[in-house]
């Protein structure tokens, strides 16, 4: 048998990582949206092995419109991504200061 | 230590090794290739836990539709490959330090406020039958079907952004403008003419 909390914190481990991720790659905004997929993986893990844990099929059902809305995200992100590629030849987000305070 | 253990050591600590592969590796490219690796290793471990489904539907939709997009994008953009700058140096003590603090907090939370920290997590969930697909099917198409609509309808929003944010419209294109054919009248196309001479 695996023990719950062993799935728990693995997942806690992964999120963590994106977390540091996202504060490492601000030079572009692809890994960051990568970094965002990672996240959303570990709370896929967390829904599943919590819905195991109570027994209840939501947690699996849960995950599978996570998946729906994640694949619009990135399809959506991507699209931006693109557009803002074409304008500004650039993805760094430290040259997307447009507005100066 | 049984087969269940031993498989998910080795596949949550190659998995651990590629999420750091992912947000560490300079080459963008890289970074995709590792992600579609931690995907596959995280459907084995979803495996392990009964979710066959689901992990079949990571590889597919995941490897199969996002990270291809993700490539094609990657390769579509030609960005220059960043090198290890000043300011990656500066914010790795800051990476560490939230990798570091979030890890403590959550999992002495979980270790201190959580019941049961040592239940199996290895229990199928038997709704209609054996098949854990034949289940999710059924809770799918009872319980929440009304959130299934909702996720085509937001499948479908996807599409249309994606082709409305990037539709270039090319000036060179000829085709049809069905409003300006409606709304002409007689006079525009027929002029008389009154005095001109034999």
């Amino acid at each position: 048998m695996i023990p719950i909390s062993y799935y728990l914190i693995l997942s806690t481990i992964i999120f963590t990582l994106s977390v540091a991720g996202i504060f490492l790659n601000r030079k572009n905004i692809l890994v960051l949206l990568m970094s965002l997929e990672l996240m959303f993986l570990s709370v896929n893990f967390n829904l599943i092995t919590l819905g195991n844990y109570l027994g209840d099929l939501t947690g699996q059902v849960f995950v599978f419109f996570v998946l729906t809305v994640v694949a619009a995200e990135s399809a959506i992100g991507l699209a931006l991504l693109i557009v803002l590629f074409r304008n500004k030849k650039t993805i760094d987000v430290d040259d997307l200061s447009e507005l100066k305070g | 230590m049984n087969i269940e253990l031993t498989t998910f050591f080795i596949f949550s600590f190659l998995l651990i090794v590629t999420s750091i592969k992912v947000i560490t590796s300079s080459n963008p490219v890289l970074s995709a290739i590792y992600l579609v690796f931690s995907f596959f290793l995280s459907a084995v471990l979803w495996l392990l836990l009964g979710a066959e489904f689901l992990s079949i539907i990571l590889i597919l939709v995941y490897v199969g539709a996002v990270m291809v997009l993700f490539l094609f994008v990657v390769m579509m953009l030609d960005i220059n490959i960043a090198k290890k700058n000043a300011a990656y140096i500066k914010y790795l003590p800051v990476g560490i330090g939230v990798f570091v603090i979030f890890n403590v907090l959550i999992i002495f939370f979980f270790i201190n406020t959580f019941e049961n920290i040592n239940y199996n997590a290895i229990n199928s969930i038997n709704v209609i039958s054996e098949s854990n697909t034949e289940n999710l099917g059924y809770v799918l198409f009872t319980d929440y079907i009304v959130e299934f609509e909702i996720a085509g309808l937001i499948l479908l929003l996807g599409i249309l952004s994606a082709i409305v944010l990037t539709y270039r419209k090319n000036p060179n294109n000829k085709y049809q403008n069905p409003t300006e054919q409606i709304d002409v009248e007689k006079k525009d196309r027929l002029k008389i003419i009154k005095g001109l001479k034999e």
